[in-house]
């Protein structure tokens, strides 16, 4: 099992980790591998792989046929109902489909996971512009998602998953509906957070970002996982 | 600038055009059955404060010529008042003079003038000391020694009937309160249900960002909260000119056989809460129905 050789508790771990759809062959086979606080790896593969599964194991969208799920040092494949919210608000989540809330504001929708957390109103009428500045939507903090673009309502997405500071960032195709400046630009963003602490997973087919950053690539295929070195040496910051 | 403070759309399911009239349907019912069963226990009370610990005692009329027949029935009258003040127990014993009992006979027979020449049996209007059982058959026997044919009106016995059928309808009145009550909680459920179906992909991605079941089910409780008391407030207002309109109609019935409708200041202010209570039966309804059906959910 990959460890990435760290002595530190593992942020999400892997034991023999197998996932079926009802009575379907097994999208997900034997998967073992520990991720350390702070890393930052690609999730790579063909379409079809199951990096969105593995992904969802992980935002426990589902729980796995068999085999174990750790997060936080917390076993989550048969933890309770009633654990899971505490465990999610620890995480950040960028669904391939965005899965904004078309009935809200983008300030409302950034601004979700603070009020399921509690934040106060004052801090987030504070931290929520900001946060949209930056990724460029300041001229549509009222706007409805319906009205924007694929590569606006991806910035949304991803504003919204990292606006409470995650410590675990999983990212399904983030910059799949963005040209290439933006992509760096988003990704700048994810590396910015890596270096405060949160460990980021990115599943892309994207070969051209993986290999201009030096990250590790998590590589599935025909629903086994494979660790792979970066492509490149460079540090990522070289490139942005 | 944040002005949206329900994460779910429910302005714009169906739920939020149909609960309000279901709510208003429901209540508009449970004021009308719940004003009867209040009017039923005001006419009750009434009834059994007017004739509790009095009696009516009827003297027939002598027969033969009419000023001789009179005066025989007079005697009789006088004999039986009589009889009945040496009556342990009797405060009083009234005879009603035959203008009296005129007025009591005018609804059916339409002029008084002819009265006197009639054969008309006589009252007399006894009250009874608080608490007194009299031995009804003695009396009775005392009562025709002294006036034959005398008999006792015991108003208890006619009044239980009445009071037993009176709290018969009392009860049916409040068993339909209670159905409404269990079908607004069912239509309740069945609305939270549709509503969790139309935003299950809201609620997946509020579960996903950390929202806990009661943070939903809060929302549902809420909204059915709002869409009660706008039902509910529907329904009274429907209601109330109802029973106004019902009041008057009672009150025009010549002879008193149905007594107006008259609440006290307590049962309009329990009709008026029942909007409130109404509202409160679908949030918590909603509440409990969000936390049932989210368990099952992923």
């Amino acid at each position: 099992m990959r460890d990435g050789g760290m002595a530190t508790p593992s942020v999400v771990r892997f034991e023999s980790v197998g996932l079926r759809y009802g009575q379907g062959p097994e999208i997900l086979q034997d998967i073992s591998f520990a991720l350390a606080p702070a890393s930052f790896h690609f999730l790579t593969g063909p379409s079809g792989a199951g990096k969105s599964s593995l992904l969802s194991l992980m935002y426990l969208a589902q729980r796995p046929s068999r085999g174990l799920v750790t997060l936080f040092g917390r076993d989550v494949s048969s933890a309770r109902r009633s654990a899971l919210p505490a465990i999610r608000r620890r995480l950040g989540v960028v669904f391939q489909e965005f899965r904004l809330l078309d009935h809200l504001s983008i300030l409302d929708n950034v601004a979700l996971p603070l009020r399921v957390a509690g934040v106060s109103e004052e801090d987030i009428k504070k931290h929520v512009p900001e946060l949209l500045t930056w990724v460029g939507l300041a001229n549509y903090l009222h706007s409805k998602p319906p009205t924007l673009s694929g590569g606006q309502k991806q910035r949304v997405a991803i504003a919204r998953a990292v606006i409470n500071r995650p410590e675990l960032l999983l990212a399904d195709e983030p910059t799949g509906n963005v040209d290439d400046r933006i992509a760096m630009r988003l990704l700048h963003l994810f590396v910015e957070l890596n270096k405060l602490g949160t460990t980021v997973v990115i599943a892309t087919h994207n070969d051209r970002l993986v290999n201009r950053f030096a990250f590790p690539r998590m590589h599935l295929e025909m629903g086994h996982l494979h660790f792979l070195d970066p492509v490149r040496k460079a540090t990522p910051l070289d490139e942005i | 600038m944040f002005t949206q403070r329900t994460d779910l759309p429910f302005g714009n399911d169906s739920n939020s055009r149909f609960l309000p009239w279901m709510v208003a349907v429901m209540v508009f019912l449970a004021t009308i059955a719940m004003s009867g069963a209040l009017a039923l226990e005001v006419i009750l009370d009434r009834w059994n404060h007017d004739v509790t610990g009095t009696m009516t005692i009827q003297i027939m009329p002598a027969t033969g010529e009419a000023a001789e027949a009179n005066r025989e029935t007079q005697h009789r009258v006088d004999a039986a008042v009589k009889v009945l003040l040496t009556t342990p127990g009797v405060a009083s014993a009234r005879p009603l003079d035959l203008a009296q009992i005129g007025k009591l006979l005018e609804p059916w027979l339409g002029s008084t003038e002819l009265l006197a020449d009639l054969p008309v049996p006589r009252l007399i209007d006894v009250t009874l000391h608080d608490g007194v059982m009299l031995d009804l058959p003695s009396l009775e026997a005392r009562l025709s020694a002294a006036a034959p044919e005398a008999s006792v009106e015991d108003h208890q016995v006619w009044l239980s009937k009445l009071v037993r059928l009176g709290h018969g309808l009392e009860i049916l009145a409040i068993l339909m309160v209670g159905m409404v009550a269990v079908a607004t909680a069912a239509t309740v459920i069945y609305a939270t249900r549709t509503g969790l179906a139309i935003h299950r992909s809201v609620i997946e991605v509020l579960h996903m960002i950390g929202a806990q079941d009661d943070y939903i089910a809060r929302q549902f409780a809420h909204s059915s909260l709002m869409l009660g008391l706008r039902g509910g407030t529907i329904g009274l207002g429907l209601a109330l000119p109802a029973l106004m309109t019902i009041s008057w109609l009672a009150g025009r019935t010549e002879g008193g056989l149905i007594p107006e409708l008259a609440l006290r200041p307590i049962h309009w202010l329990m009709l008026a809460c029942l909007p409130l209570a109404v509202a409160y039966l679908a949030m918590v309804a909603a509440r409990l129905t969000v936390h049932r059906a989210l368990i099952r959910m992923t």
